[in-house]
């Protein structure tokens, strides 16, 4: 397959890696934002091909994992309503609020459905004028111009039943944030490539030379990341902290302007708390007063409380890249995939889950 | 900017399930905890200990084959085939992998209210073709018709009888280290159709379900003398759940190799835009053979003859390292856990 095919090839795999083992002369901890990304490396086994210097350690970009369980709370008493159809991307739809998820409210006779875009759900609510229709608008800027763009058609048509549940985050404040905590351990970036697909690069330049850490823009598949790990190397030996870009069949520096003007006339920043993480300023996306209406949240008055704090779980170290997976005492025993208490360990992107599936047991050995 | 204060949490999730999920019928980890905890239980015997896709019993000194089927599946009908086609293939193959030769069927069918008969009459034509062509006899049946509302159109149950005419012991205990794995061809078409016809996703190449009788198969290879020690067709949970489940059961280890597993292009494609991965997407017309490794060339040679699109391959072996763990090696030449899914497998966000 075109593009998929030419990236998966184990000879160059290896020519990479064994470039990557002939620069690396020194220890160095590189973190990958997306969680597409650390799906790859465990599926593929990546990091077994880097020398041991190499550390990669897994971010925050699994917009699963860091919806807060008050917005998951949110979506199933919204999803639990008569007149309700809830429209939601497939892997949503496992993760625990603080007492059900939507697979179980869709077991007690929530209309819950699976979507593949936010445009179907305008559609369901076209045909279904006498319903409620709510999508959940989760994600990162990968997801945020068709969420935009599902709110301005509504808008455009006057459908009066459509409306959006939001949770929207941005990844230039995550990595702020990585990179000012006090225990933070990452020397360099592989930024996700589909987020700069929309948003380009520029935003990555000042975080570099503020920081001083390199950050390499980087596609998903092997070849994609072992480009992006020897990027990054090459510039943490030679002492430099540039902004590249690996996935440049796909990136470009300004990025996708229409989709960026889209979101920009729909949605304006916000102050958002990430799961297992706590409240990062200005790291979100809300609704524009214009586009108020069009809210969920207020459509159905849902006032989100506090939820009382659980400390056995370490998926807010793990999604800071402070812990791995199997560093968790809980892993593999009291957290799996069927019981997990943490949505690192539900969705498939998840750092947790991931390890479980493809490398937990034999690492813990 | 300030540095955020970081807050660890977590709430904990219910631990367990009050209600049966829909994931509690996906083929994967939810399904095998339902049969372990709440079916199994209360009607716990040998023979259904033996985790087989057939009960094996014996009568008068011979042996026969015996399953049951019941069949969900919408689209009704989907490209390469329907329920109708789906429910004695599926029956036909659960005898074939005991390698029981198919014999006596019956059909149940639950229709609900207001289903136009014409639909009914082509699933019907089809029931009957397939029946025919796999050389099997319905010889007994039941009809029932449900309120308006209660049914999802049409529900088939089917059951089977089969006869065991070679003195092998095909099945999970049988499975020895050092056994080749042989997969009979590309794995992933029947799950991709029906999602993409059930969804509405248009690819440009049109992927259709390899539903098909397996069982002449089967008799070729016992026919031509292969020790075969267990055979298992992929169904729901693909070949990955297949694979564990017999890990599992023979508490061996299996090893795979990528690089062997045929995937068509379309299928491919449509996984990789989906967020899904072949080895868990459900087949209707795939089996794997765990035959001696001293066999293994002589079984390719014989399914080969069938004219699959993909060639019949040996993907790997059975082993004593991992006991109950499959293992991978990629396709770049590292090495992985393959695991069954949790429930359903559910398209990713990005």
């Amino acid at each position: 397959m075109k593009y998929i095919d030419e990236y998966r090839d184990a000879a160059a795999a290896r020519a990479l890696a064994e470039e990557i083992r002939r620069i690396t002369k020194r220890s160095w901890t590189i973190m990958e934002i997306c969680g597409g990304q650390t799906h790859a490396i465990v599926k593929f086994g990546l990091d077994q091909l880097l020398p041991p210097e190499i550390t990669l350690v897994h971010g925050p970009g699994c917009p699963v994992c860091v919806t807060p369980v008050e917005t998951l709370d949110a979506a199933c008493t919204i999803a639990a309503r008569p007149e309700v159809i809830f429209c939601s991307f497939g892997d949503m739809l496992r993760v625990p609020g603080s007492a059900v998820d939507l697979l179980r409210v869709k077991a007690q006779s929530g209309d819950v459905r699976i979507v593949y875009s936010p445009t179907d759900a305008v559609a369901i609510a076209r045909a279904n004028p006498d319903r409620q229709v709510v999508f959940f608008g989760v994600g990162f800027e990968t997801t945020a111009p068709a969420n935009a763009m599902a709110v301005y058609a509504a808008a455009q048509e006057r459908l009066d039943n459509f409306s959006i549940l939001v949770s929207q985050v941005t990844v230039p404040p995550a990595m702020i944030a990585i990179l000012s905590a006090p225990h933070n351990r990452v020397q360099g970036f592989l930024a996700a490539g589909h987020v700069c697909t929309v948003m380009g690069f520029w935003e990555y330049e000042p975080i570099a030379r503020r920081f001083r850490v390199p950050i390499v823009v980087t596609g998903f598949e092997p070849i994609d990341l072992l480009e992006g790990i020897l990027m990054c190397v090459r510039q943490l030996e030679a002492g430099r902290s540039d902004v590249e870009n690996q996935y440049a069949r796909a990136v470009s520096q300004g990025g996708n302007q229409p989709a960026q003007q889209l979101l920009r006339e729909v949605f304006e920043i916000a102050d958002r708390n990430w799961r297992g993480i706590g409240v990062i300023p200005r790291s979100g996306l809300r609704l524009r007063e214009k586009y108020r209406s069009y809210d969920a949240e207020q459509r159905f008055a849902i006032a989100t409380a506090a939820v009382a704090r659980e400390t056995e779980c370490i998926s807010g170290l793990v999604l800071q890249g402070i812990k791995k997976p199997h560093e968790c005492p809980a892993f593999g025993t009291r957290c799996t995939p069927e019981q997990p208490l943490g949505a690192t360990m539900v969705s498939s992107e998840g750092a947790c889950a991931a390890y479980f599936r493809y490398r937990g047991r034999i690492a813990s050995k | 900017m300030t540095d955020p204060e970081f807050h660890l949490n977590c709430p904990l999730p219910l631990a367990n399930h009050e209600q049966v999920l829909l994931a509690h019928g996906g083929g994967g980890r939810l399904m095998q905890q339902l049969l372990e905890q709440v079916i199994t239980p209360a009607i716990d015997n040998a023979t259904l200990q033996s985790r087989h896709d057939s009960a094996v019993i014996e009568v008068g000194g011979q042996r026969f084959a015996f399953t049951t089927d019941s069949f969900v599946v919408r689209p009704l009908v989907f490209n390469g085939g329907d329920i109708g086609k789906l429910a004695v293939c599926g029956t036909v193959n659960d005898l074939a992998m005991a390698g029981a030769r198919p014999l006596f069927l019956s059909l149940g069918l639950i229709i609900e209210e207001g289903f136009a008969m014409e639909r009914l009459q082509g699933i019907m034509r089809s029931i009957g073709s397939t029946a025919t062509a796999a050389g099997v006899i319905i010889v007994t049946g039941d009809t029932k018709v449900v309120e308006r509302g209660k049914g999802d159109g049409l529900y088939i149950n089917t059951a089977g009888i089969g006869i065991i005419e070679y003195q092998q012991q095909i099945a999970p205990a049988s499975i020895r280290a050092g056994d080749a794995i042989i997969l009979s061809g590309d794995i992933g078409r029947h799950g991709i159709a029906i999602m993409t016809q059930r969804e509405n996703l248009q690819f440009e190449t049109a992927i259709a379900s390899d539903c098909a009788p397996l069982h002449r198969e089967v008799a070729a290879l016992l026919n031509a003398g292969i020790e075969i020690h267990c055979l298992r067709d992929l169904t729901r949970g693909g070949l990955a759940s297949a694979l564990v489940e017999l890990a599992q059961t023979a508490q061996l280890g299996i090893q795979i190799d990528e690089h062997a597993i045929a995937v068509t292009p379309p299928v491919r494609a449509a996984c990789e835009i989906l967020g899904l991965d072949p080895l868990h997407v459900a087949n209707e017309g795939r089996f794997i053979a765990i035959v001696p490794q001293a066999h293994a060339a002589a079984a390719l040679e014989r399914l080969a003859t069938f004219g699959t699109d993909y060639a019949p391959a040996l993907i790997g072996q059975v082993t004593t390292a991992d006991p109950g763990l499959v293992t991978m090696t990629s396709l770049i030449g590292a090495t992985r856990i393959v695991d069954m899914l949790s429930g359903e497998q559910l398209p990713r966000i990005c």
